[in-house]
C-alpha cells in the first residue's frame, strides 16, 4: 500500500500533474492559453486591416515597408522555431547540454528578431511614422509591437528554463517544460507567419 | 512506458525536423519572391495558401498538434475559429469587404 502510494507519488514528480483525461494539466493550461492568445491577435490583425489604409499623414505602408529587411527577420524567427523542436527532441533525451545549446541558439535567434524589430521602428520614425501619425501608424505600432513584446517574453522563458535547467532545479518533467516553452515560441512563430503576409506583402 | 518516450514515438526524428523546416523556408522564399514576381490574379490566392500551409506545418508538426491528443486540438482550433470569427466580423461591420 505504502509503496502504491510512493510509487505514485514519484509517477506524479516525474510527470506532473494529470487531469482525469490522463492529459498533463500544465500542456492543457497552454494550450488554452494559446487558444485565447489567437482571440488577441485576431482583433488586433483586424483592427490593422482595417486602418491600414487611412493615412492621413506620414507615409504611407508601400513607402516605408523594408520587404527584403523584413523576409530576412521573417527567416530568423522561422529557423527558431527549427532550433526550438529540436531543443524539446534533447530533452526528451535527457541530453541537457544539447537542450541548453538549441535553447541558447532560440533564444539568440529571437533577441536577432526583436533587435530586427527595433531598428525597423526607429527607422519608420525617423521617416515620420509615429505612433500617433496615422491610424495605420497606431495600428501597425500595436499589431507588431505586441507580437515584439511576446517574442521578447519568449526569449526570457528561454533563458529562464536554461537556468533552471543549469541549477537542475526542476522537480517535474523537464522535457516537459522545455516543451510548454517551446509551445509558446512556436506559438509567436506562426502568429508572425501571419503577420508577414497580411501587413507586409499584401499592398494596403 | 513513460509518458517521455510515448511522446518520443509518437513524434519525429531530428531528420525529420530539419526536412520540414527546410520546406517551411522554401515556401517563405516563394512568398518573398510574389514581391518581386507578376503572380496575376494568382497574387492573393497563393500568399494565402502559402500562409494557411506554413501555419498547419508549424502547429502539426513543430508543435506536435499531430501526434497529441485531440483534445489539444480542439482547445487551439476554437480559440483560432473564434479568432477567425472576430477578424471577419469587425471587418464586414465595417465594410471592409464591400469597399
Amino acid at each position: 500500500m505504502a509503496d502504491t502510494a510512493l510509487h505514485a507519488a514519484d509517477h506524479a514528480s516525474d510527470h506532473g500533474h494529470h487531469s482525469s483525461t490522463g492529459l498533463s494539466n500544465n500542456k492543457l493550461a497552454m494550450w488554452l492559453f494559446l487558444g485565447s492568445e489567437c482571440l488577441l491577435f485576431g482583433g488586433l490583425i483586424s483592427t490593422y486591416m482595417l486602418y491600414r489604409g487611412r493615412v492621413s499623414d506620414g507615409p504611407h505602408p508601400s513607402q516605408i515597408y523594408d520587404i527584403p529587411f523584413t523576409s530576412v527577420s521573417s527567416f530568423v524567427l522561422l529557423m527558431s522555431s527549427l532550433t526550438m523542436v529540436l531543443a524539446v527532441t534533447s530533452a526528451q533525451r535527457h541530453d541537457d547540454r544539447r537542450t541548453n545549446l538549441w535553447l541558447t541558439v532560440t533564444a539568440v535567434l529571437g533577441a536577432t528578431f526583436v533587435g530586427g524589430q527595433v531598428y525597423e521602428f526607429t527607422t519608420f520614425i525617423r521617416e515620420g511614422l509615429g505612433f500617433t501619425t496615422s491610424l495605420f501608424g497606431s495600428s501597425f505600432y500595436t499589431l507588431t509591437g505586441f507580437h515584439g513584446v511576446h517574442v521578447s517574453v519568449g526569449v526570457i522563458f528561454l533563458l529562464s528554463t536554461m537556468g533552471i535547467i543549469k541549477k537542475n532545479k526542476i522537480t517535474g518533467n523537464k522535457a516537459e517544460v522545455v516543451e510548454l516553452v517551446g509551445l509558446y515560441w512556436h506559438f509567436v512563430d506562426i502568429v508572425w507567419i501571419i503577420i508577414f503576409t497580411l501587413v507586409y506583402l499584401i499592398p494596403a | 512506458m513513460s509518458e517521455t518516450t510515448e511522446h518520443h514515438d509518437h513524434g519525429m526524428s531530428d531528420a525529420g525536423y530539419i526536412k520540414i523546416a527546410l520546406i517551411l523556408a522554401a515556401i517563405t522564399a516563394l512568398e518573398v519572391s510574389t514581391y518581386y514576381v507578376d503572380f496575376g490574379p494568382l497574387f492573393m490566392p497563393s500568399l494565402m495558401i502559402m500562409m494557411v500551409v506554413k501555419f498547419v506545418m508549424v502547429v502539426s508538426y513543430f508543435m506536435h498538434l499531430k501526434f497529441d491528443s485531440k483534445i489539444f486540438s480542439f482547445l487551439f482550433y476554437t480559440g483560432l475559429a473564434l479568432a477567425l470569427f472576430v477578424y471577419f466580423a469587425a471587418l464586414a461591420t465595417f465594410k471592409f469587404f464591400i469597399a
